[in-house]
């Protein structure tokens, strides 16, 4: 294997592993700090209960994806150093600022609100949450702000005595409209998690409390898992219906900004629509096994050109016909990703420069990207159904009964949308290929020249060993804590003596 | 092609200073949670004790660490071609580097979670293991800038460089030592840290402890040192430095014997932060590189970003530094207070 297959392996399984614990990071951090919010104002035990149960696991997710961020950053420059090099002056910035903005934020309130119970007056012991909780959302805008650039890269021009891409105008960035739905997408999305995991472990203990002679204890258990359950599930059906209206809003800036990815999303290999025909919406496509042509095709007509266009009767652009652009545009040094939207200023900038680079393939992995987008959405759907079900079963007072069929509603719950995050990232970053920077430079240039295949695979395996066996150490630990429930009494918080044993100890 | 330009802008300085300062502040302030991690299994000997230990670094750890992923990150912003040349050509260094993060971070945070021996005392010798290897690394990849890392331009390129020197050619005799005495200075600078927050057994033990570690960083440091100015030195500044940070190290071992942990603790940050300013004098302004084979230089001229990046930067960083410091030495006042056994609950709390 090329190092550049290698360093792409190594890329996906160290990102979608961390990408396991930032959702639910993102999205957690703010609901229980909703959740000592409640117990501030209301006073309610219950909801300090429910802030110490959930605020533990999510510090268990928390650990995880703090010590495998690191190798995020660190990794561009270690596999990627022509990538680094070469869009430094643009992509560095929201790297930076992630660090200086948004990760002091977080590690250091968050140290606070873990041991900051019995030292700091309750006013200031919420607002060190609320805090962490900002700080994880300032770090989900910098880096999908870098990312969109790499999807869409405005902002940028080429300079040719310099060869890399330089920065023309920062607003540019924050206002690419990859971001700007990017970023509502990618956090409903992570509600969605948050949500799911909240409503699973609730449910499931409610089911467990369902029968007859409840202790007095248990009792008030059941009302607070009542409330986490109902809370999240409306958490997850508005963040649910919010990911689909925001997934729109991206697909059809997709469609515009990168449309061979939409073509391959829908397995699309010739122009479908316009003058007055209908492009159809693929329900099922199955292709030949190297995804060169289809083999089986199942559609809904019109679907595709209101997904894409907002118009059933619009042209969408198949695959085969955007490869044939863009070797003609190639050949005349006149690049440009989008068909139907304007230029990008450094894409035809670029363009003289690309044809002596070179770029063979234009089609990313067909199966991986009809399938990823699949995927993701059906997860998305079977969550908010479990969502749904969760209200109607917990209206009145009535509760949940155990079994199996419960256990897999609730596995979906947690698992569904976590899936779903990874593959929609995994679609967007693979539909890419075979650029890393969408128009400019290909994946192919972007490896680091010093870095023999060897090393890199030999830090592959390294990477996926010591991941591996954390994976073990931290499901065991959420189970175990998920599993253990409501702390029984939360014992009251005072300003403590010199030799008082402190609240909270590792 | 147009000429390039060989005389930095006050831009690039600023960046360069302000990256020196993010590692300055990584080196003082992690070194002693490196430090405290290297010693909670030998200066603790029960449960409690251990306890202690982890819990004098618990709350600030996290924050310290923030202060590497800022140099890395600024590095790439504002000196990409550096940041490119370094992370690749460093490639295994740097794969331990994460490693040994990601192991001692896994420990502070899970070692408490579960109430069995066998696993508290696993996760207390991969917090050991990992802030050694993280010192360990960083003294020999700090020795290697010094003495300068051999790069070329990458075949067909013009403007991006590779490392040439290969991986064993990283553990000169220099270089090793390089290592060695960054560990000994992080004991040095965390047994003072620990002596200063603990009270009892554990405190005392610190201060014996700092006692003997201090007299090998103060031979091990000099040797170094003196090496450095006399092998790859830059002039009076260098030696001035190096004369203060060795007092330094003299005052800190004088006043941890007389149980002065505060100035003990004091005088090892103000040392590392001149060996740490030192080492950034000598890099300036080839970055840590050697470019005697390189056709064009790979400095902090042709490393650098725009003058737009490094003013957006610039911007950000005047407004925000100050914010990150004010709270952070907010977050490190709150937990001020000495603990001992004493203070430490008998169950494992693991509430949030």
């Amino acid at each position: 294997m090329s190092p550049e297959t290698i360093a792409r392996w190594q890329f996906g399984i160290t990102t979608v592993y961390h990408y396991f614990f930032v959702p639910v990071t993102i999205a957690l951090s703010l609901l229980v700090a909703v959740m000592q919010t409640m117990w501030y104002r209301s006073g309610d035990e219950k909801f300090l209960r429910l802030t110490k149960f959930y605020g533990k696991l999510f510090l268990i997710n928390f650990a995880m994806g703090v010590v495998t961020g690191i190798v995020q950053e660190f990794q561009f420059g270690m596999n990627w150093s022509e990538y680094s090099r070469f869009v430094g002056d643009i992509f560095g910035a929201p790297l930076a600022l992630e660090a200086l903005l948004a990760f002091f934020l977080e590690s250091t309130f968050l140290g606070l609100w873990i041991f900051g119970w019995d030292k700091l007056p309750k006013k200031l012991h919420l607002m060190t949450i609320w805090l962490a909780a900002i700080g994880t959302m300032l770090s989900a805008i910098f880096i999908l702000a870098a990312n969109s650039f790499m999807q869409n890269p405005v902002g940028a021009m080429y300079n040719p005595v310099t060869d890399r891409a330089e920065m023309t105008d920062f607003m540019a960035l924050l206002t690419n409209p990859v971001f700007l739905a990017t970023f509502p997408h990618t956090l409903a999305a992570a509600y969605m998690a948050a949500g799911g995991f909240i409503l699973a472990i609730a449910v499931w203990h409610l089911a467990r409390l369902n029968k007859a002679n409840r202790t007095e204890l248990e009792d008030t258990d059941v009302s607070a898992y009542r409330w986490a359950a109902k809370f999240s599930a409306w958490v997850l059906i508005v963040a649910g219906f919010g990911t689909i209206l925001t997934g729109d809003f991206q697909g059809k800036i997709m469609y515009q900004v990168q449309p061979m990815k939409m073509a391959a999303a829908e397995a699309l290999y010739e122009t479908a629509g316009g003058n007055g025909e209908m492009a159809p919406f693929s329900l099922l496509t199955i292709g030949t096994l190297d995804g060169s042509r289809p083999v089986f095709e199942l559609h809904v007509p019109g679907v595709l050109g209101l997904l894409a266009k907002g118009d059933p009767y619009a042209e969408i652009h198949g695959i085969r016909n955007l490869e044939e652009i863009y070797n003609e545009r190639l050949a005349n040094a006149e690049f440009n990703l989008p068909v139907d939207a304007a230029e990008n200023s450094l894409q035809a900038a670029y363009a003289d420069k690309l044809r002596t680079v070179g770029v063979t393939n234009f089609v990313p992995n067909i199966p991986v990207s009809y399938w990823t987008f699949r995927i993701m959405m059906t997860l998305g759907f079977i969550a908010m159904a479990v969502g749904a079900w969760t209200l109607w079963a917990l209206r009145k007072d009535k509760l949940p009964k155990s079994g199996a069929l419960l256990n897999l509603a609730l596995l979906a719950v947690v698992l569904g949308p976590l899936f779903a995050n990874s593959a929609g990232w995994i679609f967007t970053e693979m539909g890419r290929q075979p650029w890393i920077v969408a128009g400019v430079l290909p994946t192919a240039s972007a490896v680091s020249p010093g870095v023999g295949a060897g090393t890199v695979f030999a830090s592959m395996i390294g990477f996926t060993l010591l991941y591996g066996a954390l994976a073990v150490v931290e499901v065991g630990l959420m189970v175990h804590y998920a599993k253990a429930g409501l702390p029984a009494e939360v014992p009251p918080v005072e300003i403590k003596g010199e030799d008082d044993v402190l609240s909270f100890a590792y | 092609m147009l000429p390039l330009a060989t005389e930095p802008s006050t831009l690039q300085v600023v960046w360069y200073v302000l990256i020196a300062v993010l590692w300055i502040g990584y080196l003082v302030l992690e070194g002693f949670d490196y430090g405290v991690g290297m010693l909670i299994p030998f200066l603790g000997k029960t449960e409690k004790e251990r306890r202690v230990i982890v819990n004098t670094v618990g709350p600030l750890w996290d924050g310290n660490e923030v202060w590497l992923l800022t140099a890395g990150g600024a590095t790439f912003a504002a000196f990409p071609g550096w940041y490119a040349t370094l992370f690749s050509g460093l490639y295994v260094p740097f794969f331990l580097i994460l490693v040994g993060l990601i192991i001692r971070g896994v420990a502070f945070e899970y070692r408490a979670k579960h109430p069995d021996a066998r696993w508290r005392n696993t996760f207390d010798w991969m917090a050991a293991t990992g802030s050694f290897v993280v010192s360990l690394v960083f003294g020999v990849g700090f020795a290697n800038f010094i003495i300068g890392m051999p790069v070329a331009l990458a075949e067909g390129s013009q403007h991006l460089h590779v490392f040439t020197g290969g991986f064993w050619s990283l553990f000169s005799p220099f270089a090793l030592l390089g290592g060695v005495v960054l560990v000994v200075l992080f004991l040095f600078h965390g047994a003072n840290f620990l002596a200063l927050k603990t009270k009892g057994v554990v405190h005392d033990r610190a201060e014996a402890f700092s006692g003997k570690v201090g007299l090998v960083a103060i031979v091990g440091g000099a040797i170094y040192l003196v090496w450095a100015n006399l092998a790859y030195g830059w002039g009076i500044v260098g030696w001035l430095l190096t004369v203060l940070a060795a007092v330094g190290l003299i005052a800190s071992w004088l006043a941890i014997r007389q149980g002065r942990d505060g100035w003990a603790f004091i005088a090892t940050t103000v040392a590392i932060l001149l060996v740490a300013v030192w080492i950034f004098g000598r890099m300036w302004p080839n970055l840590g590189f050697d470019n005697s084979a390189a056709a064009v230089p790979l400095d902090r001229v042709t490393a650098a970003s725009t003058e737009l990046t490094l003013t957006i930067m610039t911007g950000a960083a005047v407004v925000f530094v100050p914010i990150v410091l004010a709270y952070q030495a907010w977050s490190i006042w709150i937990f001020r207070k000495r603990i001992s056994t004493k203070n430490i609950p008998d169950d494992v709390a693991v509430a949030a």
